[in-house]
């Protein structure tokens, strides 16, 4: 059985969500929610409302780049000034808390800022290989609803999408 | 008024932006040879300081800093305002900036880059940059970490990354508009930048996330950077610096010094881009009402500044103070007063705020005032030391003023080509602002944003094993990349 990937592309955003709500509902067999991914020219909220609940896992990535940057920043400082053990210090700490406490919050922000972008690129998947069902109007002003199905239920999401004023349906093998 | 035209198709903002990079008007090339043409004057200024010292820069004992260090903080002060207004109206929700924030943090990346100089210049001997890196070192350097000099370091490449860091994020959508559009050059360097976005909803989700976070970690890091130049006067123990206030002062200049900018170049990308339907008058209006507001704050704390010196009873402080408002400095310093606390109130009237040659000239002026204020702070202070034997009076040679004249050519040089070659204003959030005023306004938001309309709206299917280039639709104009 051939798996698919079919595209439709709308102008009207509320109609491609009535096509996210539809196969929620379950009136296109065999496919979910989950089998739906969509493309659009915004930051778009309602997306996640009718899509459900998909969490971005990019704050725990940025708290584990602050924690590393508090430890690592301090642990810098403190074997940098380590070494100043061989200079007289006139009293004065070696591992002076007060300064290092402003550069070790620097180093914080600075290897949260940097594992942030970086469980970005991850989470987001963006170096990964591409579905060639893609199309430039995305990024204008149109908004494309991917559905993954196999070839048994092809006919009925075609129907489904262009019962929605789909302006233009692509599909793609995908094995 | 409104911020924005709610009406405006979605495909018309692609055009007009990606227009923008291919056709401005003929003032902005009279712009960038006028900015090659000042590094050359600053160019020719180093290296004439380079071959014959820094006593050419009139620089010498006592006044070991003047006009390099007064524009270093100047700049710092100018990168505030873009990040740290974007990161703040991006929390809040104020969508109006939508529409101008992208220059705002490039104006941010490009100051951190021109005041990166200023310590390079100011130290003479350039190939020993590196000694100002906070590196580990056993070879003797031995950086002292309780000096706010090396807290600088730190604080400003973790302000540098992250700002740069924190534009490019916010451009990625808009980069893969470009990559869409191109030809050439321009759609390796956009393919390569847009790290294969493609605008699905995990990576809307995601992009979503981390532009927030990263806003979050921004505003801190803004004011500590701006707290912690301040603490190279505010930790001496020099009369006229030795003043808590000084963090808040500073960090409230840099606000202000970066906001009059803002309108700055608003002013000209709007004139070079045809930009008038993006960045609008009410937009304007809200910028310099924003202004107004933190030129309040900078006057009052300039008050309080004045306040604690002359009830501190500190004898040499009190005499930095008056030497400011009648010593040899003094015309200087009034005309900070001047352009800093006086002029603002040009804001208070509502036909100035919305005309946009008047806001020009005022930008600048506010601007002009805000560098003398860093002149006024460094300087006066060296002069009138603690110890007679050091008190001198001194003037910047020519040389000084052109490295400093020149890096406003550079700064000017680095944004005018960035605008050029990537998109100076946000089209996927400008198309938000449009589709949710829509919404507010109790309008369909679906309803004129789309070009589709009549029989292109015909569903059409074709199987397709790639991309393919569409039908029907409006797309934007190529790009040219050559």
């Amino acid at each position: 059985m051939k798996k698919y990937k079919i595209m439709g592309l709308f102008a009207n955003f509320g109609e491609a969500f009535n096509v996210i709500k539809d196969v929620g509902e379950g009136k296109l067999k065999g496919a979910s929610i989950d089998d739906i991914t969509t493309k659009s020219p915004i930051e778009h909220p309602e997306i996640d409302e009718v899509l459900g609940p998909r969490k971005s896992h990019v704050p725990k990535f940025t708290l584990c780049g602050a924690i590393f940057g508090i430890t690592f920043g301090f642990l810098f400082l403190a074997a940098a000034q380590a070494n100043f053990l061989v200079q007289p210090q006139g009293g004065k700490a070696v591992i002076p808390i007060p300064s290092n406490i402003v550069l070790t919050y620097e180093m914080m922000i600075l290897f949260a800022v940097l594992s942030t972008v970086a469980g970005f690129m991850i989470t987001a998947r963006m170096f990964t290989k591409r579905s060639p069902l893609y199309s430039e109007k995305v990024g204008v002003d149109q908004i494309g609803i991917i559905i993954d199905l196999d070839d048994s239920n092809l006919e009925a999401a075609k129907e489904l999408l262009k019962s929605h004023q789909v302006l233009e349906i692509r599909e793609e093998v995908v094995k | 008024m409104k911020d924005i035209n709610e009406d405006i198709k979605w495909a018309q903002i692609n055009k007009d932006v990606l227009r923008s990079m291919e056709n401005p008007r003929r003032g902005y090339w009279i712009a960038l040879i006028a900015c090659v043409a000042m590094i050359a004057c600053a160019v020719a200024a180093e290296i004439y300081q380079y071959q014959y010292g820094m006593g050419t820069a009139n620089l010498n004992w006592p006044h070991m800093w003047d006009l390099y260090i007064a524009t270093f903080i100047f700049w710092i002060g100018m990168s505030h305002s873009g990040t740290l207004l974007s990161a703040i109206l991006h929390i809040i929700h104020a969508d109006w900036r939508k529409p101008i924030y992208r220059f705002a943090e490039a104006m941010t990346t490009f100051s951190l880059m021109t005041a990166g100089l200023f310590p390079m210049i100011h130290l003479g001997r350039v190939w020993n940059l590196y000694w100002v890196l906070p590196y580990v070192t056993d070879r003797g350097i031995w950086p002292n970490f309780r000096s706010p000099l090396v807290w600088d370091a730190f604080a400003i490449s973790t302000y540098l990354t992250s700002s740069a860091i924190f534009l490019f994020i916010g451009m990625i959508p808009d980069l893969a508009i470009c990559r869409d559009n191109a030809r050439g050059w321009r759609k390796k360097l956009y393919t390569a930048l847009s790290l294969g976005w493609r605008g699905d909803d995990r990576q809307w989700r995601n992009f979503r996330r981390t532009y927030l976070v990263m806003a979050c970690f921004l505003i801190p890091l803004a004011v500590s950077v701006h707290s912690i130049v301040s603490s190279d006067f505010a930790m001496s123990i020099m009369p006229g610096w030795h003043i808590t206030t000084f963090p808040p002062y500073f960090v409230a200049g840099a606000l202000y010094s970066g906001c009059a900018a803002i309108i700055t170049l608003f002013v000209l990308l709007r004139y070079f881009f045809r930009f008038e339907e993006y960045m609008t008058i009410s937009v304007l209006e809200k910028t310099c009402k924003l202004t107004f507001a933190i030129a309040m704050v900078w006057t009052y704390l300039n008050l309080i500044e004045f306040a604690s010196v002359w009830y501190g009873h500190d004898v040499p402080s009190k005499e930095v103070l008056m030497d400011k408002f009648v010593g040899p400095y003094a015309p200087y310093f009034w005309v900070m007063i001047f352009c800093g606390s006086v002029m603002p109130f040009a804001f208070a009237f509502r036909k100035l705020r919305r005309h946009i040659p008047s806001m020009f000239v005022l930008s600048i002026i506010l601007n002009l005032g805000m560098w003398l204020e860093r002149w006024m702070i460094v300087t006066p202070t060296l002069s009138l030391g603690y110890h007679p034997i050091a008190f001198d009076t001194m003037w910047p040679s020519m040389i000084q003023w052109a490295i400093v004249f020149g890096s406003f050519g550079w700064f000017g040089m680095l944004f005018l080509v960035f605008v050029k070659v990537f998109p100076s204003v946000s089209m996927y959030e400008v198309k938000e602002m449009v589709y949710h005023r829509r919404g507010l306004a109790g309008k369909d938001p679906d309803a004129v944003l789309h070009s589709r309309t009549g029989s292109d709206d015909r569903p059409s299917s074709s199987s397709s094993g790639g991309g393919g280039s569409p039908g029907g639709g409006t797309p934007a104009p190529g790009l040219e990349g050559a």
